[in-house]
């Protein structure tokens, strides 16, 4: 039977994401090291872990509010403020979604018009274009450099911005590249957006996952920003939640109440008890400085450094990342494309790595390797890469 | 005898913590991730050797995966302190046997704690009866086996700490 009388173009002529051919193609291998995550190697702290069971022992196992707990928004609003100096009304400018995912989606979903379009950054997270899609929209990749740091430059964004230009997705720190924003660099897109009356949707997925002494600074709180910013953040990352699926979106009454009304239908709520142990996430956090979190941050930072500076020592250009758990290092030199080179890699030595292009075409000669994985394999895989390298030369 | 604490610079913190899991890094691998030189890290590792904070560096064994006869109990003690010199000296006595792996002084209802290995039940059972009980200050012992080892200084032995995670993900 031919179905495409009864599937919707729009959605179709997405083409699959480029992920998901190396997903197939690394899962027929075996004892294969992976460097292709995209999430923490620490499992949840087990406090955590713990709130959660407590909960569902306990008869936990109601809808919550469409919103999410009160008591976790609570949490959330103190957590804003006491980090990035954000002040949000838990009752009406937060809402918990099923992942950070979920919340772009709403977001999306919420603001756009057919044709409207949405500014990307780029290389970045793959789900944002297809989502700018899927809700009607059209995504204008705008180009990140590794010349500067892969940090979005204001006078490329204005060039990409058009009169029906509504918004920008600001993704820092930036998966794949590792890219960050510091707050002159963020000063500089307000201006624009400021200038072109646009609104920004912020994705601090990886807010709490800076090296080196770096400070995020949300976006909503750069001058003249709040009002036109929602940001997105969620526990997957900061706290090694990823399987949880509990983020959320802050920003306007106005915008939230129209997101929450594609949630309240769609969704209902998420998951109840994935909302409990974020409670306990983040009380915990408050409680004793976020000390787990710093924990688990100062052992990716030391891995860091040891990829960053294998890769070098390679021979490889490999930009500073300064944020998230990714090195983003330019194959270029090797004479192979970012997909030649990660298929060859994963079929020659046994070691998986994301190609750059999976995150747009500017991607192209860089590939992303996660360095959240344990020192022992981690040095494994890097004398694996080394000796792929070589072999090339 | 006094014990020299001192606060742990934060490179001293970090080398412990990654020595602790593993002791076979190299020195270059250990400053490219401490940020450091590696004369910086071979002078702070011979200090803290020096200071006794680093003891020795041993591998962890799983012996049940050996043939090695082997028999491991914990044995409660309560003994008679001594004037002037507390618990010290009657835990210098024990530890001092060969059979003893580790000796601990106790809050609660006993005194000491003391781990004991022997190769054999009967091994351990004359160590009980002819050398602990019979020292002037034991007052009584309850002796423990180890049945199973399910986790020790944070290894966990039986599988089933795996990664779970997704080959790729985006």
């Amino acid at each position: 039977m031919n179905y495409d009388r009864f599937l919707n173009p729009r959605i179709t002529s997405v083409p699959p994401s480029g992920i998901r051919r190396f997903f197939d193609l690394a899962s027929t291998m075996k004892d294969t090291i992976s460097l292709g995550v995209g999430e923490p190697d620490f499992k949840t702290p087990y406090a955590i872990r713990n709130a959660a069971v407590d909960s569902i022992v306990d008869g936990e196992t109601q809808y919550t509010a469409n919103r999410g707990l009160i008591e976790l928004r609570e949490e959330i609003a103190l957590y804003m403020d006491g980090r990035y100096g954000l002040g949000y009304d838990p009752k009406t400018e937060i809402l918990v979604t099923i992942g950070a995912s979920e919340a772009i989606d709403l977001a999306l979903r919420a603001m756009l018009s057919e044709g409207d379009e949405v500014l990307v950054p780029e290389p970045s997270y793959v789900s944002y274009s297809p989502g700018v899609i899927f809700a009607g929209g059209t995504p204008v990749g705008v180009v990140t450099l590794e010349e500067d740091d892969f940090r979005l430059r204001p006078d490329l964004l204005e060039k990409a911005i058009t009169p029906r230009t509504k918004a920008l997705i600001l993704p820092y720190p930036n998966n794949p590249t590792g890219g960050i924003m510091e707050k002159a660099d963020l000063e500089a897109i307000a201006e624009v957006i400021r200038r072109h009356d646009l609104f920004v949707i912020s994705d601090e997925i990886y807010s709490e996952l800076m090296y080196d002494g770096r400070q995020h600074v949300s976006f909503a709180s750069i001058e003249g920003m709040y009002p036109r910013t929602l940001t997105i953040n969620g526990f997957s990352k900061s706290f090694a939640m990823t399987g949880w699926r509990v983020g959320y979106a802050c920003g306007a009454k106005e915008l939230i109440d129209v997101m929450n009304k594609i949630h309240q239908y769609g969704i209902m709520c998420a998951p109840r008890q994935g909302q409990v142990a974020a409670i306990a996430a983040l009380k915990a956090g408050r409680e004793n400085g976020y000390e787990e979190v710093a924990r688990m941050r100062d052992s990716y930072d030391r891995r860091r450094r040891l990829m960053v500076s294998a890769f070098r020592e390679m021979g490889l250009h490999c930009f500073e990342p300064y944020g998230a758990f990714y090195a983003f290092p330019s194959v270029r030199s090797t004479g192979l494309n970012s997909e030649e080179f990660c298929s060859r890699l994963l079929r020659e030595k046994n070691v998986a790595a994301v190609p750059g292009t999976a995150f747009g075409p500017s991607g192209e000669g860089n590939i992303r390797c996660c360095y959240a994985t344990a020192v022992d394999k981690l040095n494994i895989a890097l004398d694996r890469i080394s000796d792929f390298v070589s072999s090339l030369r | 005898m006094m014990k020299e604490v001192r606060i742990m610079t934060k490179l001293e913190t970090a080398l412990l913590d990654l020595m602790k899991e593993d002791c076979r890094l190299p020195l270059e691998k250990l400053a490219v991730m401490t940020g450091v030189s590696v004369e910086e890290v071979a002078e702070t590792i011979e200090s803290l050797e020096k200071r006794r904070v680093i003891l020795r560096y041993a591998p962890m064994i799983n012996w049940d995966l050996t043939d090695r006869e082997r028999v491991e109990a914990m044995i409660e003690v309560r003994v008679t302190p001594q004037r002037d010199m507390g618990f010290d000296a009657i835990a210098r006595r024990i530890y001092c046997f060969d059979e003893v792996k580790s000796v601990f002084l106790m809050s609660g209802s006993y005194d000491l704690l003391v781990l004991v290995e022997a190769r054999t039940l009967k091994e351990l059972a004359a160590f009980v009866s002819g050398k602990l009980s019979p020292l002037e200050t034991v007052t009584g012992t309850a002796t423990s086996f180890v049945l199973k080892r399910y986790k020790e200084e944070g290894v966990i032995f039986d599988s089933g700490d795996s990664d779970r995670r997704l080959v790729i993900s985006p």
